[in-house]
Order: structure tokens, then sequence, then C-alpha cells
């Protein structure tokens, strides 16, 4: 059925919220700490259960992922209610934190790449790959000829 | 005209679903044919919404955007704090946790890193602009790991609308930096093999980022990349408004 979806999907949410706002009594801060994050993993863990014992029925899926496509709609809708134009005056922030985080990520993927060694490149793969069913025929140089 | 306002009113939720399509059809068009796939489509979905809100916001003199327009209300109701946890906690069932053990302990770093490191960053920058109070700078931080950390953190820490809107945009900028740059860096970065493209998608986070950007640079590496990034959100949602909120917390009290 699919209300089984949407209803798991809303105990793992309203479980993760209550969570997140016990956690924050707990620590005496006035929010809630980690809500959505504590859900996830409730659904994760539920999802392998299901799994597990044969129950994830196709109804159920239906349930929980047809909320799961509906994210990128409900984020533009929350993009269309905030106060943009208190925002517009701070303006060079999202400049400056958006090319500086991409900068610094792009130097790290350059950097554990060369701390962690040199492996296969995807046109290596393929060209072994294709080799591979080339068969046993001797100095056959197959792979990249397209 | 009394009349279709009238019904676009009374039916709120439902008339937000409509305009929100009619932008995600028109933010698809533009990405087909203005940018050639380049930018996604999500990401121009979501610069269309801060831009009709910055001008509905001029328009209506209020504080919530589009929303404030009597007929497109159901706005505030589809992209409020309750169904917006509710769709991203739904995006966690496509987690597959022995796709997980495949990117393993150098996928884990790169999450890790990736979370952690565009934070800082985004902290200090909102430092940096006068943002003294630990609410705004862990929001902005949270923003410059990706657009959905940030209003997710700074609702449960209470932060304000307008700052709010900075995480979003930060976040979305980001994306699309991602999305259009990773081809030219790609080489000087070593992005080539299936392992690179994990870390990759683990660093740079949002999905619709790292599979633009690699897609526009090799399509076999996409997997690669949207595996490790799928985990990007959902650990950032866990530790910005907890550990890293506290990190803060503490550093500059209240």
């Amino acid at each position: 059925m699919t209300i089984s979806g949407v209803a798991l999907l809303a105990i793992c949410t309203l479980l993760g919220g209550l969570l997140g706002d016990l956690l924050g009594v707990a620590l005496g801060v006035k929010a809630n700490v980690g809500g959505v994050g504590i859900a996830m993993m409730f659904l994760i863990a539920a999802r392998l259960w299901l799994m597990r014992h044969g129950q994830l029925s196709h109804g159920l899926k239906t349930g929980v992922e047809f909320w799961g496509s509906f994210y990128i709609p409900i984020v533009v809708a929350m993009a269309a209610q905030q106060n943009v134009v208190a925002a517009v005056k701070g303006g060079p922030v999202v400049v400056i934190a958006g090319i500086g985080a991409v900068m610094v990520c792009f130097a790290m993927v350059a950097l554990i790449g060369r701390l962690s060694g040199r492996v296969e490149t995807m046109d290596e793969i393929e060209a072994r790959e294709a080799e591979a069913l080339a068969g046993p025929v001797p100095h056959f140089k197959s792979g990249r000829i397209g | 005209m009394n009349m279709i306002s009238h019904v676009l009113a009374a039916n709120a939720l439902i008339t937000a679903f409509a305009a929100v399509g009619i932008l995600m059809w028109i933010s698809g068009a533009i990405s087909k044919y203005l940018t050639f796939g380049r930018i996604h489509a999500s990401a121009i979905a979501i610069m269309l919404g801060l831009a009709l809100a910055f001008f509905g916001g001029l328009a209506t003199g209020g504080e919530k955007g589009v929303a404030d327009f009597p007929a497109l209300a159901g706005i505030g109701l589809m992209g409020g704090a309750m169904l917006r946890d509710f769709a991203i906690v739904a995006t966690a069932f496509e987690v597959d946790v022995v796709h997980a053990r495949k990117a393993g302990a150098i996928g884990a770093i790169a999450l890790g890193l990736g979370t952690v490191v565009p934070f800082i960053l985004g902290v200090f920058v909102a430092a940096a602009f006068g943002y003294t109070d630990a609410v705004s700078m862990t929001t902005i931080g949270a923003g410059a790991v990706t657009y959905i950390v940030g209003p997710v953190t700074g609702a449960a820490i209470g932060a304000s609308s307008p700052v709010i809107a900075l995480s979003i945009a930060t976040g979305v900028f980001k994306a699309v930096i991602v999305m259009i740059g990773t081809p030219f860096v790609a080489k000087m970065i070593g992005l080539n093999n299936p392992r690179s493209a994990m870390v990759f998608g683990g660093l740079m986070g949002t999905v619709s980022g790292v599979s633009g950007g690699l897609a526009a640079t090799d399509r076999r590496l996409v997997p690669y990349g949207a595996l490790t990034a799928t985990f990007h959100t959902g650990l950032g949602c866990l530790v910005a408004p907890s550990i890293l909120y506290f990190a803060v917390r503490a550093i500059v009290g209240e």
C-alpha cells in the first residue's frame, strides 16, 4: 500500500524531529539538533530491515519515493519565500563563500588524488576490458578504437 | 479576475504545485536551450525562485517573498519546514548501504572533509561580513556545504529569513560553479578515474552540481561521483545543526 510508505516516512520524520528536540533540551540549546539527519538514519535502517525480511513492497516504495522525487520542487518553493530583499544587502557573502568553497574543494580532490597514489584511469580500464574481450590474440592492440 | 484569484487562494497548496511546476518547465527549457544542459534545471529553478522572491519582496514589501501575494500563499506551505523536512528525509530511501561500502575509507574521508572544510570557510566569510552571532555564522557555513544543509540548519537553530536566503544562495552558487567549472579543472585535479570521481562527489556534495559537472567532463564518471554525493546532504543535515553548531558556539559564544 502506498500509505504504508508515506506513514513510514512520516513516523521516521516525527521520531527524528522529536529526538532532535530532546537532544536540544538535553544540551541546553533552543534548537532541533540534527533531527533531519537522525530521521534519515531511521529511514535507512527501516529500509534495510524491510529488505532483509522481504517486506519491501512496491506500494511502500512508491509512497516514499514520491516524496523523495518531490524534494527539488519543494526546495524551489522554499527559495521563493525567503526574504531575499534583505539578503541582497549581504550580497558579496554569497559570491565569496561560494567561490571559496569550490576552490578549496577542487584543491582537496587534487591533493587526495596525489597522496593516495596512481590508479587506472577510465580510458585504461576500458582499454583493458576491451583487450580481455578481444581474447588471447597476442600483440593485438585493442581498445581506443573509437 | 476576482474569481480567478479567489480560486487560486482557496486552493493555495494546489496553486503552489502548479506554479512551481510551471517554473520547473521554464527552467528545464532554459537549461536545455540556453545553457545546452551545462547548468542543471534544478539549479536554474532555485535561482529563479530566489529571483521571484526578490521581486515579490519589492512588490509587496513583505518578508516572505512570493508567499506574501495572497494567491501564492500556498508556496509558503509547500516550501515550509514541514514538507521540506519530509521530502528531504525521503531522499535517504535511495541510499544503498551496500553501495556505501564500495566507496570505502577514501569516500568517507572525502565526505568528512567535504562537510567540514566548506563549513569553516563559510563561517569565516560570514564573520568577515559582520555576522557575529553563532546562529547566523553556522547557517551561512552550512549553506557553503549545500543549499539543503543551509536552510535545514537555519530552521533547526532558529536563523532569520535573510540569513537563510543567503545560505540557500551560497549553496546554489556553489553548485553552479561546480557544474560549469569542473570540465575546466578536471585535468588539473586528476579527474579521470572512478576513485577520484568518488572523492570529488564526497567533497563537492550537491548531487546536481556533481552529476552536472562530471557529465560535462566524462559521462562514465557520473555514477561514481553520485555514489558519494548522495551521502553528503544527509551527513550535513546531521552534523551542521549539532556538532558544528556547538563548535561555533563554543568559539564565539551565543
